[in-house]
């Protein structure tokens, strides 16, 4: 065998993958899974922090702030390995799934939170006079006026950070989330062949190709269109 | 003046921090009076009219607007608001809505108008400052002119009883101010009352009724257009008068 040949053998090794193709069908369906679940969940939850933070409540806000650093500071590995393998210690468990999915949530709704906020805060303050001199309230005035404005503005960094985040889902594999990456490392162990994670390598490209290409079309869609 | 009295400011003051923009200031305005505010920047003029809908809060002082206390605590600022029609410098128009979203906005959620009746009541006022063929349009595709005077449409849709003017023609290119001049004349022959900071002399001396000139955070003096660009009283507003002159 050659060089060459062993190479090929060890990392593209068709048989081998053909035979952890449908283990590997099925980290797909959870990667996505979480994903979506992830999206969905902190780009909800920062929105709403940053439109609560608007309100400018001094103790809410001091909160908001608190929570919001800290979860951009820890690295989301520490927070799962805690909520998976120290909340048992005093009684409460989870499953990976819903580790991984909250803490990606909570580091996710973080990110956008200060990405939403900052949004808010770019938006030309004659925006809010001129809906407040309307007699708009300020909710309705932060809703209808300030918020398209700043959603629109914050597109590019907020696909930015959804795609990494959902990339991140690949972390499930430390706690036992049967994602991609999961099962990949999974086949690679009974096969004692790195072909596996090979395929899941390409798994991940062929997943998010597409949507870092959808973000851009949808950040030219959205493109600030300015007078 | 006996007219009904549209605008009535009593001893008002403005205060950030320490500094202190309006120093008690007294001003009326009777109903379809058209009075132009000049004075130097930074000398409380934009300040006195966001005052006059509390976009300011005020110190002290009392404004009180169609028999209504504007100032007054606990009173319904927002529905009052709409009574108050502003025209800003930088037009402010909503760059995510259309010409008639901009107009409908405050229509459908302050006065709770049905999209259909708050379709026609913008049509018409858009068709009022001639821009009824840019409904559809966005603010980006307006020139400036057209953006001020959708701004314009905006707050006259809410049917207010005055309308302020806060330098509406100094972001304008010289030759789109006379359109937005033609609409502000149009109101005036309709009989809107007008309060307008502005030194557009020959609109002031062709329109208003009254000019006042503020300066340091009062109204210094106040007179008809001819007489205070003609032969003011005080040396500081002949100064002033004589430098927007060229």
């Amino acid at each position: 065998m050659s060089a060459w040949e062993r190479f090929l053998d060890t990392f593209f090794n068709w048989a081998v993958i053909t035979e952890y193709l449908p283990a590997l069908g099925q980290g797909v369906l959870v990667t996505c899974q979480l994903a979506v679940a992830v999206v969905l969940t902190g780009l909800a939850l920062g929105l709403g922090m940053a439109l609560l933070r608007a309100y400018r409540f001094w103790a809410v806000n001091f909160v908001i702030v608190i929570f919001v650093d800290i979860l951009r500071a820890l690295p989301p590995l520490v927070l799962i390995l805690i909520l998976y393998f120290g909340l048992p210690n005093i009684g409460v468990t989870f499953s990976g799934f819903t580790v991984v999915w909250l803490v990606l949530s909570l580091v996710l709704a973080a990110f956008a939170e200060e990405i939403y906020w900052a949004g808010v805060l770019s938006v030309d303050q004659g925006q809010w006079l001129a809906a407040r001199s309307t007699g708009l309230g300020f909710g309705q005035a932060l809703i209808f006026v300030v918020l398209p404005q700043a959603m629109r503005m914050t597109i590019p960094p907020i696909t930015n950070r959804t795609i990494a985040i959902t990339k991140y889902t690949a972390i499930g594999m430390v706690v036992g989330v049967g994602e991609v990456l999961g099962q990949a490392t999974t086949a690679q162990s009974f096969s004692g062949n790195a072909s596996p994670l090979m395929a899941g390598a390409l798994i991940y490209v062929a997943l998010f190709l597409p949507l870092v290409v959808l973000s851009r079309w949808i950040e030219k869609r959205f493109a600030w269109r300015r007078a | 003046m006996a007219e009904e009295s549209i605008l009535s400011i009593e001893k008002l003051r403005l205060s950030y921090g320490e500094l202190e923009v309006l120093k008690g200031v007294d001003f009326d305005l009777a109903k379809s009076e058209l009075a132009f505010l000049i004075g130097p920047s930074g000398s409380g003029k934009s300040s006195l009219l966001r005052c006059c809908n509390r976009l300011e809060e005020p110190s002290a002082g009392r404004v009180i607007v169609d028999g209504e206390e504007v100032t007054a605590p606990g009173v319904n600022l927002n529905q009052l608001r709409r009574r108050i029609g502003m025209v800003f410098q930088s037009f402010n128009l909503y760059p995510h809505l259309t010409a008639l979203g901009n107009v409908t906005l405050a229509l459908r959620k302050v006065l709770k108008k049905s999209r259909v009746e708050a379709d026609d009541i913008a049509c018409s006022v858009l068709e009022r400052v001639g821009l009824k063929d840019k409904a559809g349009s966005y603010p980006n595709a307006l020139s400036g002119g057209q953006q001020q005077r959708v701004a314009i449409a905006r707050a006259l849709a809410l049917e207010p009883a005055i309308m302020l003017f806060d330098e509406p023609t100094s972001a304008l290119d010289p030759e789109l101010v006379n359109d937005v001049l033609a609409v502000m004349r149009e109101l005036r022959e309709t009989g809107m009352t007008m309060l307008v900071v502005s030194h557009e002399m020959g609109f002031a001396r062709s329109a208003a009724d009254r000019v006042a000139f503020m300066e340091d955070g009062v109204i210094v003096e106040q007179g008809s257009a001819e007489q205070i660009f003609g032969d003011p009283n005080c040396d500081r507003t002949r100064a002033f008068v004589r430098q927007i002159a060229h």
